[in-house]
């Protein structure tokens, strides 16, 4: 593999690897401390994410690398209209490797046609964001030491939520797991993502309106943003809003050992009286984001220690 | 209805009815100077109902186009009169530059230099997905 453009790049041997890779970072990351020497690895985001740059930007200093890049398309040359293919192919001179975060989608795959220098898709559009599928992955091998026989409740703007879709894609590869769709009407899963995901595999899945009802059955609580501006009216969005926040009450209706998870940015979907709770693993998930980035970075450049 | 026989030239047969429109326009008949026949619901013993596209050339038919359009099509050559030669179309793996995506949000349609690549995902529906964006290819056949 040269390239990370989407989640299913990654055969779960290699998913295993970089797992392996990632806890045994976390384990001595001073081993890592100079593996990266040397190397530079620029970050171009054509939109701003200042979350994930700083995930991909930390992962590479630990690894003793360099950064460069921009964090807007205003402040690169795609603002004079350079194409992707140009400016991948000037970078390619400056830097090792490169991750990209572009609002259209497929821009990291041209990207990757053009460079000669490994490309990560940082995220393009409501596409693919692997490193979150990556980072999600982690926390759940980590916070439930298996991937198999889950069940995985999805709850939120179920419809728009490409992170929603990625991991869905990803975990309906392993055996025994089931997935409860919790979201209103208006934010249901997409008929497409059902079909090719969960149907056509015949895994097992339930849909739900209500968090309260199924919470109690959950392994897994993945939450996602419920924005605004997804409803066609104000109305609609204040009498649902509410039903799909996590709060302390509903965290005593779920399981001893349920886990919380969230891509973050968070508005108000997660009460941060949550955060206390030991099963709230969303901050930890950002930190696991940073040791598979780490692990992907070393993997793309052929590095080991 | 009398289509004349075509001395030399080429005659795509048992074209989906309905498409023979599209397949005319795919091609790029309409820049041709020589004389093209499109027969509409022509019955067919086979089909029911077919449409033929004639064509007085020799012209480089793309016959990728053609089975993406109609897959049950037939291109025929024909010299002095005779059908010399035919061709079975095949359903591509992959359509180069023939049809364009049609999603807003591709990076397709803000850098037009870039090939507009389709990839084949399920034969048995004839379904194609942009490399880029994985959206649906759009075919009104
Ligand atoms: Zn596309």
């Amino acid at each position: 593999m040269r390239n990370l453009i989407n989640i299913l790049d990654l055969s779960v041997e290699e998913l295993d690897e970089l797992i392996a890779v990632a806890d045994d970072i976390l384990e001595d990351p001073d081993k890592y401390r100079e593996v990266c020497k040397s190397k530079i690895l620029a970050t171009l985001f054509y939109e701003p994410s200042t979350r994930t740059r700083l995930s991909f930007e930390s992962a590479m200093l630990s690894l003793g690398g360099q950064v460069l890049g921009f964090s807007e398309a205003s402040s690169s040359s795609a603002a004079k209209g350079e194409s992707v293919a140009d400016t991948i192919a000037i970078v390619s001179g400056y830097a090792d490797i490169i991750a990209m975060r572009h609002p259209k989608e497929g821009a990291p795959l041209v990207a990757a046609r053009h460079a000669r220098v490994p490309i990560i898709n940082a995220g393009d559009g409501g596409h693919y964001h692997p490193t979150q599928t990556l980072a999600d992955l982690l926390t759940i091998h980590h916070e439930k030491g298996r991937f198999d026989h889950l069940t995985i409740g999805l709850c939120g703007d179920l419809k728009f939520g490409r992170t929603v879709h990625s991991l869905i894609e990803a975990m309906s590869r392993y055996e025994g797991v089931k997935f409860v769709l919790i979201s209103p009407e208006e934010l249901k899963l997409p008929s497409f993502v059902k079909q090719e995901y969960i149907k056509d595999k015949k895994i097992p899945y339930v849909q739900s309106t209500s968090l309260d009802e199924v919470i109690g059955t959950l392994d897994i609580l993945y939450m996602t943003r419920v924005q605004k501006e997804r409803f066609f009216n104000e109305e609609d969005y204040v009498r649902l809003k509410d039903s799909y926040i996590l709060t302390t009450e509903k965290m005593k209706l779920a399981r001893e050992d349920m886990i919380v998870m969230h891509p973050l940015p968070r508005v108000n979907e997660i009460s941060t009286a949550v955060d206390d709770d030991p099963r709230a693993c969303y901050f930890r998930q950002t930190y696991y984001g940073k040791l598979m980035r780490m692990a992907l970075i070393m993997k793309l450049l052929d590095l080991k220690v | 209805m009398k289509i004349d026989a075509i001395k030399n030239g080429i005659v795509i047969d048992h074209i989906a009815a309905g498409c023979g429109m599209q397949l005319y326009n795919m091609l790029g008949l309409d820049k041709l100077d020589c004389s093209v026949a499109i027969i509409k619901n022509a019955p067919s013993l086979k089909m029911g109902k077919k449409d033929i596209i004639k064509i007085d050339s020799h012209f480089d038919v793309n016959l990728d186009i053609v089975s993406f359009v109609s897959p049950e099509a037939t291109v025929n050559i024909i010299e002095n009169e005779v059908c010399v030669e035919k061709r079975k179309t095949e359903l591509p793996e992959r359509l180069v530059n023939i049809i364009k995506c049609k999603n807003p949000r591709c990076i397709t349609t803000v850098e037009q230099e870039i090939t507009q690549e389709f990839v084949l995902t399920d034969r048995k529906k004839r379904e194609y997905r942009c490399i880029y964006c994985d959206t649906k290819a759009e075919v009104n056949r």
